[in-house]
């Protein structure tokens, strides 16, 4: 949870109820645009390998809301809630997702590859802890020429087990480079429980930031208040040249792994029960108070975006197949 | 013209690129006070300071990965890689990031970066510190590779590699570090892609790469002497290849050998092989040889290492089997 003294790291700033009205219309957004992506892969209209972060919108809205334009992001495989929340339009992720030369990455990308330079989203990686060398090096470039942004890199508990997970660390530690390293722990490595993959107790993985001497910042990922106030701290801390931030926000995946998979290895009534108790949405809606009719109405305007967004991937056009060949070397 | 060593060619370009360029930094381990483990890079810390020299930690995946997120907001890194043998820590980022952010953003970014490294045997270092393996990094679309074999050309190639827009995969063989060359007073950049003809001659071509150049040519002195004429041509950039001058010299001479260090089987040679017996198919008189490395992780005890490894004897043999079949 954010501390005291992290609030007052970041300035004392409240979250107002409009800001939380806001955050709470992009999580339903990103809620409904995934739910539309499992029905139209269902439907057999998206080719390709799909990952959707139901449950985890808190950590992709709450992360980029404390971030500006100039900073940037890597991304993972579960990647649509971060493109969204750092501001590319959902039309041109949905786009991509068809395979259409209007998508974020003109079609060459996919839904794991989701790149947008010009909001600061330097792409999604299919490999786990593969984006995190390349943020520090961003990190690096920063604060050589003195520039005052910061690099960000999404990961989960999987990829701190990851050899690229502790040189990244380490070296950004070394270097006190402005980088923050965001760790959206939902307890899972595919199907393989924390149980099974983490030497510690799934909630204490923040321990990891102590083994380089590094800031550790926790929140509650479902609470995109906490994860809000949590990433500003992280990014003023980075910025002020304290050195990177290990950001853990434990989340939860409410959904399989990838769009099909029947969680076999999962129990059906602790699933059942995290959908009930720990859908961030429906947390900040009953804290919000919005009621049915404020609810179905914020639902239609965004399940509206979504269906246009659908209509104009449609509507797309299709990459020359010879275009493979263009982006080979610049 | 003046005369630098290959080892002061790679400094040379290096110290020019860091004094002009504020983009421009280098990084690897043990690359500033000590001067790197080959003495490359001394001196560059004392003139250009620990911000843009870095030693950094035993970390080659993190090296080569922080020079791509450098790279790709508007650096020019350049990182060093103490033994071609630690790229194997590095590959994840090479192959599957460096080789691919540009495709796979639809051409949104790109990835200035150079990777130096070097390998080779002749010293005895056994099987983890003299590995030859350029070959593994021409099968990856997005890299370029270059493998220089002189003084003049290190220099040249190093700068065409640091502004180049793509990541570079850059190869300097450990025992041409002493050599001595001549240079050009000023620095020229040669441009990627283009092959150098050592050696003219008119009844056998060889392709040889790194070390093997230098070995080529001494065996083509002593096949001279049996009325052999040699044609020795260094593709010097693997990646992209100057097919043209290399089927050229074949259609001329109609033999071909091909000369790599690193072991035969699967090496570059095989690709070369490749190209000319498709682009010279009419013209050749005799199977294409192959001259590499025995198939083995290279052994410790020095008769074993000078065994497993080609020199000069081994091309020669090759060029007389070619010139044997009429």
């Amino acid at each position: 949870m954010v501390t005291v003294e992290e609030r007052a790291e970041s300035g004392g700033r409240g979250v107002s109820p409009e800001m939380l009205r806001g955050f709470f219309r992009e999580m339903l957004l990103i809620r409904r645009f995934e739910e539309k992506v499992e029905d139209r892969f269902r439907a057999g209209e998206l080719p390709g390998f799909l990952h959707v972060a139901i449950g985890q919108e808190a950590t992709a809205t709450g992360v980029c809301a404390a971030l500006v334009r100039e900073d940037v992001i890597a991304s993972t495989h579960r990647a649509h809630g971060h493109a969204i929340a750092k501001g590319t339009p959902i039309e041109r992720i949905m786009a991509e997702l068809y395979g259409k030369s209007e998508g974020c990455s003109k079609g060459y990308g996919g839904s794991m590859h989701l790149y947008d330079v010009e909001v600061g989203n330097l792409g999604a990686n299919a490999v786990v802890g593969g984006g995190l060398p390349g943020i520090v090096g961003a990190a690096l470039a920063f604060q050589m020429r003195g520039e005052k942004r910061v690099a960000v890199a999404f990961f989960g508990d999987g990829a701190t087990n990851t050899g690229a997970f502790h040189e990244s660390l380490n070296l950004a530690q070394l270097w006190k480079v402005p980088a923050v390293f965001v760790l959206e722990n939902n307890g899972w490595a595919e199907s393989t429980p924390a149980s099974q993959q983490l030497p510690l107790p799934v909630d204490e993985l923040g321990k990891r930031a102590a083994a380089f001497g590094m800031k550790l910042i926790e929140a509650d990922g479902q609470d995109v208040e906490a994860v809000y106030l949590a990433a500003l701290a992280a990014r003023e801390h980075a910025l002020a040249g304290k050195g990177p931030v290990l950001l853990h926000l434990r989340t939860h995946r409410l959904t399989g792994h990838f769009v099909g998979d029947p969680q076999v290895y999962r129990d059906k009534d602790e699933l059942k029960e995290e959908r009930d108790t720990k859908d961030p949405i429906r947390l900040l809606g009953a804290r919000l108070e919005i009621d049915d009719d404020e609810f179905a109405a914020i639902d239609a305007e965004v399940t509206a975006e979504v269906e246009a967004s659908v209509e104009f991937a449609k509507a797309g056009t299709d990459p020359k197949p010879e275009d493979a060949l263009k982006y080979v070397y610049a | 013209m003046p005369e630098l060593t290959y080892r002061e060619a790679v400094r040379d370009a290096l110290g020019k690129a860091l004094r002009e360029d504020d983009s421009v930094f280098i990084m690897g381990e043990d690359i500033a006070e000590m001067g790197g483990s080959m003495a490359v890079t001394q001196g560059l810390l004392e003139e250009f300071g620990p911000g843009r020299v870095r030693n950094t930690p035993i970390s080659e995946m993190a090296i080569v990965g922080s020079g791509i997120g450098a790279a790709i907001q508007g650096m020019r890194p350049i990182v060093e890689i103490m033994y071609e043998d630690f790229l194997t820590i590095s590959m994840e980022q090479l192959v599957n990031q460096a080789a691919k952010h540009r495709t796979m953003s639809g051409g949104q970014v790109k990835v200035p970066l150079t990777i130096r490294t070097q390998g080779g045997a002749g010293w005895s270092p056994g099987a983890q510190h003299a590995q030859q393996l350029e070959a593994w990094f021409v099968h990856v679309p997005g890299l370029k590779v270059i493998f220089a074999s002189t003084p003049e050309d290190v220099r040249g190639l190093l700068w065409s590699a640091i502004y180049d827009d793509n990541p570079v995969v850059f190869f300097e063989h450990r025992t041409l570090y002493p050599i001595k060359g001549e240079v050009p007073d000023e620095l020229e950049p040669i441009p990627l892609g283009k092959a150098r003809i050592h050696r003219e001659g008119s009844d056998v071509t060889v392709v040889a790469t790194g070390r093997l150049v230098h070995e080529s040519l001494q065996a083509a002195e002593e096949a001279e002497k049996d009325g052999i004429s040699v044609e020795v041509v260094d593709p010097r950039t693997l990646l992209p290849l100057d097919e043209e001058a290399i089927v050229g010299s074949v259609r001329k001479t109609t033999r071909c050998v091909t000369a790599h260090e690193a072991v035969t089987r699967g090496g570059f040679g095989a690709e070369l092989a490749a190209v000319i017996q498709h682009g010279a198919f009419d013209w050749l008189d005799a199977p294409i040889e192959r001259v590499g490395a025995a198939f083995a992780p290279l052994a410790f005890a020095p008769g074993m290492e000078q065994w497993a490894v080609p020199h000069a004897d081994d091309v020669l043999a090759a060029i007389r089997r070619t010139v044997a079949r009429s």
